[in-house]
C-alpha cells in the first residue's frame, strides 16, 4: 500500500471515503433485506470493488454515458443515482428508477444517462460502443463508460466490441472489473492469457491494468483513460484488478474457493485501504470515519422506508412499457 | 414393479446425467460452471469428482463456442452433452445450433448427422426479470433438423438424456427452471420413456388441456379446482415439442370436444398457435366449441411478482378459460 499524494486534501480523502461506505452500507442493508424477503429474484453485490465504481465516477461528468451489469448497485449510486429510487426498485415498487420492472439486475436512470444493468454476460458492450459513436457523430466530447466482469473477456462481444471502437476510433472506456472469478470459474480456468489487458493490443486498443483495490489509483488511471478517449484518440481498455468479497449470488455455496484467500482479500479491500492510510496521514480521525458510518447509514435508513413505503404498481398496467408511450423527437 | 423413490427434478436429470457417462464412454458434459460450481442449479453436484475434468468439463464464457464444439465432438465420434446454461443465454449460441447442427445432416446428403444433445433451463417464475425469464421453446421448434424435448415429469426428467443420446440428431431438452426443487416419484417406467410422442397425464372427459413443460403442474392444479366444479379436465403432455404428436392431441380432442391450450410462451407465433392449427386442420368437425390459448401475457416478463404472477399462464386464468368455454359451449 503506498502513502497518499503530496498535498493530499482531507476533504477529498473524505469524499471518496463516503461514497464508498454508502455503497458498502446499502449492500451490507441489500444483503438483509434479501433474507426477509424484500429483495427477491437474482442479487449480486460489489462488496470489494467499491473503488472502481467511485475512482472511475469522480472524472466523468454529466453529459457521459455508463452502461453496466447485474452488479450495477455501486455505480448506480456513485453516478448519483439517488439511493431511494434504487432501493425501490430493489423492491419492485413503480418510484423505483426503473419503474421497478428490472430489479437489482436492471438498474436505469436517464437523469444521469445510466443505460442498464445488463443481465447477459456481454450484453453491454455493444451498446457502449454504439453510445459511444452517438457521442462521435453528434461532435460531443462526451465519453461512454462500460462496466463488465472478466468473465464477458470469453465472449465474441468482448472482441467484436474492442475492433470496432477501435476501427472507428470511439469515445469508449472499457472497465473490466477483473475479480478472478465467474461465478465459481477461476480466471485461469476460463483464459489461456489471463493477463485480461494485453488483448487490447491485438485490437490496437490502449490500455492498462490498474489496483483496483486503491482508489486513488483507480481514479487516475480513469483520468489518463477519459482525456485520451475525449481527445479523439480511441478507446480504452482498463483492468481493474479487484476481488468480491461476498458470495457471486445471493445461491453461491462459494465452494470454489478458500476462505483464507478471501479474507486474505479483505485485508486489502478498498475501504480498509482508504481509511488506513488517511488515518495515517492525520487527515481523519476514528471520530470522523464513525460519522462518515453514522451518515451512510442514515441515507440507507431513509432509502429502505422510501422503498417500503412506496406503492406497487397496479396489475391492470401489466402490458405498459412493451413499446415508447412517447414519440421520440 | 419396485416401489417407487421419491427424488426432486434436479436428481433425476442428475440420474440421467449420471446414468449416461456410466453407460457410454463416448458420453461428456460440458458448459458453464458444470463442474467446480456444481451446476448453476446444482444439478451436476459432484460429477466431477466422480468423472473427473475431461468428462466432466468446465467452459468459459464463450456459448458460441463451446456449443459449436459439441457439434463438432459429435462429428468427431463423441456423444457431448453441452448444458447452455438457460435458454436466454443460448441466444449467443443460436447461429450454430441453427446454422450449423440443424442443416449438417441435410446438406451433406446426410453424410453428416449430428447426435448431440444440448440441454437448458427454461421459464420464469423466480421474479429473475426480462432477461431471464424466456420461453423460447417455439424457437427451436420451428426448425426442421432439431428434435426438441421438455421433460415436465420425474420419470421424464430421469430417462429423456438417455433416449436424446440415442438419438443420431441434435436434441434440445429443456429443463423448466421453477421444476428444479419439485418432489416426485421416480418409477420403472424411466427406464422406458421414448424420445417422441405426447402421454395422457390425467384422463378427464369434460375438456382438453394441452401444454408441456410447467405448465403441466399449471393444468393439474387448474383440473384439481375444476373437479370440484364437476369438469373432468384431460391433461395432454405434450413431451416432444418437435416433432409433435398429432394424434394423441386429436384423440383427446375427440374424446373431449374441446380444448384449451396452455402454453409458458408468448401467444403470438407461439407453439400454442401451431397445436390449435393442426387440431382446426385435422380435426374441426370434432370441435363443439372454439379452441382457447392460455399463454404468457406480451410483456417482457416483469420483476415484481405480482406482475409477474399476472403475465404468466396461471392456474387461475386457466380455470377461468375453461369455464367460460364450457359456458360457451353449453
Ligand atoms: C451470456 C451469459 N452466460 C451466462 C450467464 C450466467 N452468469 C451470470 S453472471 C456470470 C459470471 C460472470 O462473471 P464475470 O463476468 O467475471 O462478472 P462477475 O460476476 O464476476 O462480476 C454468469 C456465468 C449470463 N448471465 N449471461
Ligand atoms: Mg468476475
Amino acid at each position: 500500500m503506498s502513502g497518499l499524494p503530496d498535498g493530499f486534501k482531507r476533504e477529498r480523502g473524505l469524499h471518496l471515503l463516503r461514497q464508498m461506505l454508502r455503497i458498502r452500507q446499502f449492500e451490507d442493508r441489500c444483503a438483509e433485506l434479501y433474507g426477509a424477503g424484500h429483495i427477491r429474484g437474482f442479487l449480486h453485490l460489489c462488496d470489494g470493488e467499491e473503488a472502481i465504481a467511485v475512482g472511475v465516477m469522480q472524472v466523468l461528468g454529466p453529459g457521459d454515458a455508463i452502461v453496466s451489469t447485474y452488479r450495477e448497485h455501486g455505480h448506480a449510486l456513485a453516478r448519483g443515482v439517488a439511493m431511494g429510487p434504487l432501493m425501490a426498485e430493489l423492491y419492485g415498487k413503480r418510484a423505483g428508477c426503473s419503474g421497478g420492472r428490472g430489479g437489482s439486475m436492471h438498474v436505469f436512470d436517464a437523469a444521469t444517462r445510466f443505460y442498464g444493468g445488463n443481465a447477459i454476460v456481454g450484453g453491454g458492450l455493444p451498446l457502449a460502443v454504439g453510445l459511444g459513436l452517438a457521442e462521435k457523430l453528434r461532435g460531443t466530447c462526451n465519453v461512454s463508460a462500460c462496466f463488465f466482469g472478466e468473465g464477458a473477456a470469453a465472449e465474441g462481444e468482448f472482441h467484436e466490441s474492442m475492433n470496432l471502437a477501435a476501427l472507428w476510433r470511439l469515445p469508449v472506456l472499457f472497465i473490466c472489473e477483473n475479480n478472478l472469478y465467474a461465478m465459481g470459474t477461476a480466471l485461469a480456468r476460463s483464459e489461456s492469457q489471463t493477463d485480461i489487458q494485453v488483448k487490447a493490443a491485438a485490437y490496437d486498443v490502449r490500455a492498462a491494468a490498474v489496483d483496483g483495490m486503491d482508489v486513488l489509483a483507480v481514479e487516475q488511471a480513469a483520468r489518463e483513460a477519459v482525456e485520451h478517449a475525449r481527445a479523439g484518440r480511441g478507446p480504452v481498455l482498463l483492468e481493474m484488478r479487484t476481488y468480491r468479497l461476498r458470495a457471486h449470488s445471493m445461491f453461491d455455496a462459494q465452494l470454489y474457493r478458500d476462505k483464507a484467500e478471501v479474507e486474505e482479500w479483505r485485508k486489502r479491500g478498498p475501504l480498509t485501504t482508504l481509511t488506513t492510510r488517511l488515518k495515517a496521514a492525520g487527515l481523519m480521525t476514528e471520530d470522523d470515519f464513525q460519522a462518515l458510518l453514522r451518515e451512510a447509514d442514515a441515507e440507507v435508513a431513509a432509502a429502505v422506508e422510501f422503498a417500503s413505503a412506496a406503492e406497487w404498481e397496479p396489475v391492470e398496467d401489466l402490458a405498459r412499457h412493451v413499446y415508447a408511450e412517447e414519440v421520440t423527437p | 414393479m419396485t416401489t417407487p423413490l421419491r427424488i426432486t427434478y434436479r436428481e433425476a436429470v442428475k440420474q440421467g446425467i449420471r446414468g449416461a457417462l456410466l453407460a457410454d464412454p463416448r458420453v461428456f458434459l460440458m458448459g458453464e460452471d458444470v463442474g467446480r460450481y456444481g451446476g448453476c442449479f446444482a444439478v451436476s453436484k459432484g460429477l466431477l469428482d466422480e468423472f473427473g475434468e475431461e468428462r466432466v468439463r468446465d467452459t468459459p464464457l464463450s456459448e458460441s463456442a463451446f456449443v459449436g464444439a459439441g457439434i463438432g465432438a459429435a462429428l468427431g465420434g463423441l456423444r457431448p452433452i453441452v448444458e447452455v446454461m438457460t435458454v436466454n443465454f443460448s441466444l449467443l449460441a443460436l447461429d450454430q445450433i441453427v446454422n450449423t447442427a440443424a442443416t449438417l445432416c441435410h446438406m451433406s446428403g446426410g453424410q453428416f448427422p449430428v447426435p448431440v444433445v444440448i440441454r437448458m433451463a427454461t421459464g420464469a417464475g423466480r421474479q429473475l426479470a426480462a432477461q431471464h425469464s424466456h420461453s423460447l421453446e417455439a424457437w427451436y421448434a420451428h426448425v426442421p433438423g432439431l428434435r426438441v424435448v421438455e421433460p415436465a415429469t420425474i420419470d421424464d426428467a430421469r430417462g429423456m438424456l438417455r433416449v436424446a443420446l440415442a438419438s443420431p440428431d441434435p436434441v434440445i431438452v429443456f429443463e423448466p427452471i421453477s421444476l428444479y426443487n419439485m418432489e416426485g416419484d421416480l418409477t420403472d417406467a424411466a427406464a422406458h420413456v421414448r424420445l417422441e410422442g405426447a402421454r395422457v397425464h390425467r384422463a378427464g372427459s369434460s375438456v382438453t388441456l394441452v401444454t408441456y413443460g410447467a405448465s403441466l403442474w399449471r393444468c393439474i392444479a387448474a383440473a384439481e379446482v375444476l373437479a370440484q366444479d364437476g369438469i373432468d379436465a384431460e391433461i395432454v403432455d405434450l413431451r416432444s415439442l418437435r416433432p409433435l404428436d398429432d394424434a394423441t392431441v386429436l384423440a383427446s380432442v375427440r374424446k373431449t370436444r374441446r380444448v384449451v391450450i396452455v402454453d409458458e410462451g408468448w401467444r403470438t407465433c407461439s407453439l400454442a398457435a401451431e397445436i390449435g392449427q393442426r387440431i382446426v386442420e385435422q380435426g374441426f368437425y370434432d370441435l363443439d366449441a372454439p379452441i382457447a390459448r392460455v399463454c404468457t401475457e406480451e410483456v417482457p416478463i416483469p420483476y415484481p411478482k405480482h406482475l409477474e404472477d399476472a403475465a404468466l399462464p396461471g392456474c387461475e386464468r386457466i380455470v377461468d378459460t375453461v369455464r367460460r368455454l364450457l359456458g360457451h359451449a353449453v
